[in-house]
């Protein structure tokens, strides 16, 4: 049986992204305006009132930004339709986060309640962080953890309130020079979460930030960095979304997570960004002796995502993990994959990653797995799978394993399937319209890495797969 | 009105004609068998009934109730109460079985209105027992990795749950060994009554020792050419199809 042919199905399948599409009008007290230059970089220091070694610490980025070629040699030529001079780097209003909803402006209060984030912070949540455009609007915990220890502040209260642990790790596990964009995030970065727990404090609920892009021509440099002491436990969840824009919006962040010994990090997030987010991501985890870090990771929208979460291993026993979920629509790009840097011996590395292209979308699966030669008892475990919706969709993959030495354990498994016609038509034949059969097809493909979403987010992931395949059927 | 009517069913697939003037009424209530060999347009008629993509109807009709039905999608042919049970079950993997059934069931309320969960699976579970099939089955997904005997059982489950108006069953015996055909066979027969009319399409006679039927039918190149009771499937299993070949020459002639 063919696959369902493109006229059959994408005239079917409208990219439907209401909830998170709309826009209120917001007043700004600081605008860096259009283009980055030397002056843009002042300009957010001042407002931010940052020290002195955070505003070298920019400038020097920003001179590696400038020097550093797009990597178009092996990424997608549509990073050159980015135009960096007809962005806006930074806007806020000018006021500290606040603890209270009640406190946020109006203007941006009713943006999160649309979204339904004060509600899941009551229901499930051991703390908040809502970041709107460059600065957070809202963070808080509850006072319980609080009380343990943990620290969950935006990154510039993080950065001086807790200067002797913050200075510590950033741009430690990610150096600036990473890659353009890491450098880029590095030498503008506003908002994002900073986050500590105490050694043998497991945080029970999940921590939840939520960013949001408001503005048109604007750039997101989010900076995260999460620190568990040694034991400790904890899970961070973000989303994001944003109006859908004539013009490209551009969301660069930075995410550090260490892990010391024994410590466990969950990193959850779940982006349904508008089909014209330029999304370009730098994720990385360092993993110290006995300790786990676990990315999951579910990229539904945006225009081009390239984001290969990574953990370095550098503890014995250390392990890592990349669970991913990608959905490529029509006309967009999703190049996801994994970083996996074995360091020490006994190391344990683990990818799962699915995607799912229909239209003209294409998805792109890169891994790097390295295991060095001096290392013994390594183990590494890739599954890649692909589910093509229409005969115009596509997907590669590009794994790159190296694996030198030996008595390691490698083992890799790609598979590409297609949903047939004789599927749909059974589901059909059930009582199911053909977007609901197509629906249902889709979710049973991720239903296995969905289960692994805490049940919450589970629930939204089903919702926006269901929304990808619903349109304009019936 | 409470019929299924098929009348002067001409299909084809690519430039082959299939079904070349069908015509069958099977009123709630009865229970009709189809016979013939392979190849005389069983399968293709269910599958026409049920609006697979593949066929095209050239001319005729099919009425259900009084009502049309050749134009619509098949999920709106479902929805009006026709089901097929396939011969050969689609796997979906990683659509469990109580998912699939419940959003087919959710498919028919009313927009708005959401399925008794607790009520499902009661039910569910109840019929399952009455099948055979282990709980366990509840969670594992459609028909993937299931035996032959497994997947015509889930047909039958899907069935009961759906409660059709009209349903079809295409060569649910194939594939079936005797234990498993009695299981299938009662769970067909529990459903019978006067709310729903079935045809059942067989090669066998053997499977309408257990489902008796109240009419037979037999078809030879894509046309019903013989049509009587329960005597007719023990003439077919003693003297074969062969025969029918100059029966069907003579009906062309009337």
């Amino acid at each position: 049986m063919d696959p369902l042919t493109s006229s059959t199905i994408a005239s079917k399948i409208d990219i439907d992204r209401s909830v998170g599409d709309f826009r209120y009008d917001v007043d700004y007290a600081f605008d860096a305006g259009v283009g980055l230059s030397e002056a843009t970089i002042d300009y957010i220091s001042e407002v931010k009132k940052d020290p002195d070694w955070v505003r070298a610490f920019r400038k020097d980025a920003y001179h590696k930004f400038l020097k550093m070629p797009m990597p178009t040699h092996w990424a997608t030529k549509d990073l050159e339709n980015i135009v960096f001079d007809n962005i806006r780097y930074y806007l806020s209003q000018g006021q500290a986060p606040k603890r209270t909803w009640d406190e946020v402006p109006e203007d941006v209060k009713r943006t999160f309640e649309r979204l339904g984030i004060p509600e899941q912070e009551r229901k499930y949540l051991a703390g908040v962080e809502a970041q709107f455009d460059s600065e957070a609007a809202y963070s808080n915990i509850k006072a319980a953890v609080g009380e343990q220890g943990v620290i969950f502040v935006g990154s510039a209260e993080g950065l001086k309130e807790h200067p002797e642990i913050f200075k510590k790790w950033f741009g430690k596990v990610i150096p600036t020079g990473d890659n353009k964009f890491s450098a880029l995030n590095s030498a503008v970065f506003s908002g994002g979460s900073f986050i500590y727990v105490p050694p043998g404090v497991k945080v029970s609920h999940p921590l939840q930030a939520y960013f949001r892009i408001n503005a048109q021509n604007f750039g997101q440099f989010e900076r995260t960095l999460i620190i568990a002491d040694e034991g400790a436990e904890v899970t961070y969840m973000e989303g994001c979304t944003a109006p859908k824009f004539e013009t490209a919006t551009l969301h660069s962040a930075v995410v550090e997570l260490v892990a010391l010994k024994g410590a466990k990090i969950q990193y959850i997030t779940v982006q349904n960004w508008s089909s014209n987010v330029f999304n370009l991501v730098t994720k990385r985890g360092l993993a110290h002796e006995d300790a786990e870090i676990k990315w999951i990771d579910c990229n539904i929208g945006s225009r081009l995502t390239m984001k290969y979460p990574g953990v370095i291993m550098k503890g014995r026993r250390a392990r890592g993990e990349v669970v991913s979920i990608a959905l490529a629509g029509d006309g967009q790009h999703q190049d996801t994959g994994a970083k996996m840097v074995h360091a020490a011996d006994e190391t344990t590395s683990n990818i799962i990653s699915k995607s799912i292209s229909l239209g003209s979308g294409r998805s792109t699966y890169r891994g790097i797995v390295h295991i060095p030669k001096h290392l013994k008892k390594c183990k590494n475990n890739t599954e890649c799978d692909a589910l093509l919706i229409n005969a115009t969709s596509r997907t590669d993959t590009y794994p790159a394993i190296t694996v030198r030495g030996q008595g390691h354990s490698v083992q890799h498994e790609a598979s590409v399937s297609q949903i047939n016609a004789e599927q749909i038509f059974y589901m059909q034949q059930r009582g199911l319209s053909e977007a609901a059969a197509m629906s249902l097809a889709v979710n049973g493909f991720v239903n296995d890495l969905v289960q692994q979403f805490p049940m919450e987010y589970s629930v939204e992931l089903k919702r926006l797969i269901d929304l990808e395949m619903e349109g304009s059927v019936g | 009105m409470s019929t299924l009517s098929i009348r002067n069913l001409h299909a084809s697939i690519g430039n082959q004609a299939i079904l070349r003037g069908l015509s069958l009424e099977i009123p709630q209530g009865e229970v009709h068998a189809i016979m013939g060999k392979n190849g005389s347009g069983k399968s293709t008629l269910a599958k026409v009934m049920a609006g697979h993509p593949d066929y095209t109807v050239t001319a005729g009709e099919v009425l259900l109730d009084g009502q049309s039905i050749l134009d619509m999608e098949p999920d709106v042919r479902a929805r009006l109460g026709l089901f097929l049970a396939f011969q050969y079950p689609i796997e979906i993997p990683g659509v469990t079985i109580a998912n699939f059934i419940r959003s087919a069931l959710q498919a028919r309320l009313p927009e708005g209105e959401e399925l008794e969960a607790t009520q499902y699976y009661a039910e569910l579970y109840s019929k399952m027992d009455e099948l055979s099939i282990p709980r366990a089955f509840t969670a594992r997904s459609v028909n993937e990795g299931f035996s032959g005997g497994e997947k015509k059982r889930c047909e039958i489950l899907q069935m009961s749950m759906l409660k059709p108006k009209y349903a079809v069953l295409d060569e649910t015996d194939s594939g079936l060994d005797i234990d498993a055909l009695k299981i299938v066979s009662s769970g067909v027969n529990a459903l019978r009554g006067p709310s729903v009319g079935m045809l059942v399409i067989t090669h066998y006679q053997r499977l309408l020792d257990y489902i008796v039927p109240d009419k037979i039918h037999v078809m030879a190149a894509g046309k019903i050419v013989l049509s009587g009771e329960k005597d007719l499937a023990l003439k077919l299993e003693a003297e074969g199809y062969d025969w029918l070949d100059e029966h069907a020459g003579i009906e062309k002639l009337k």
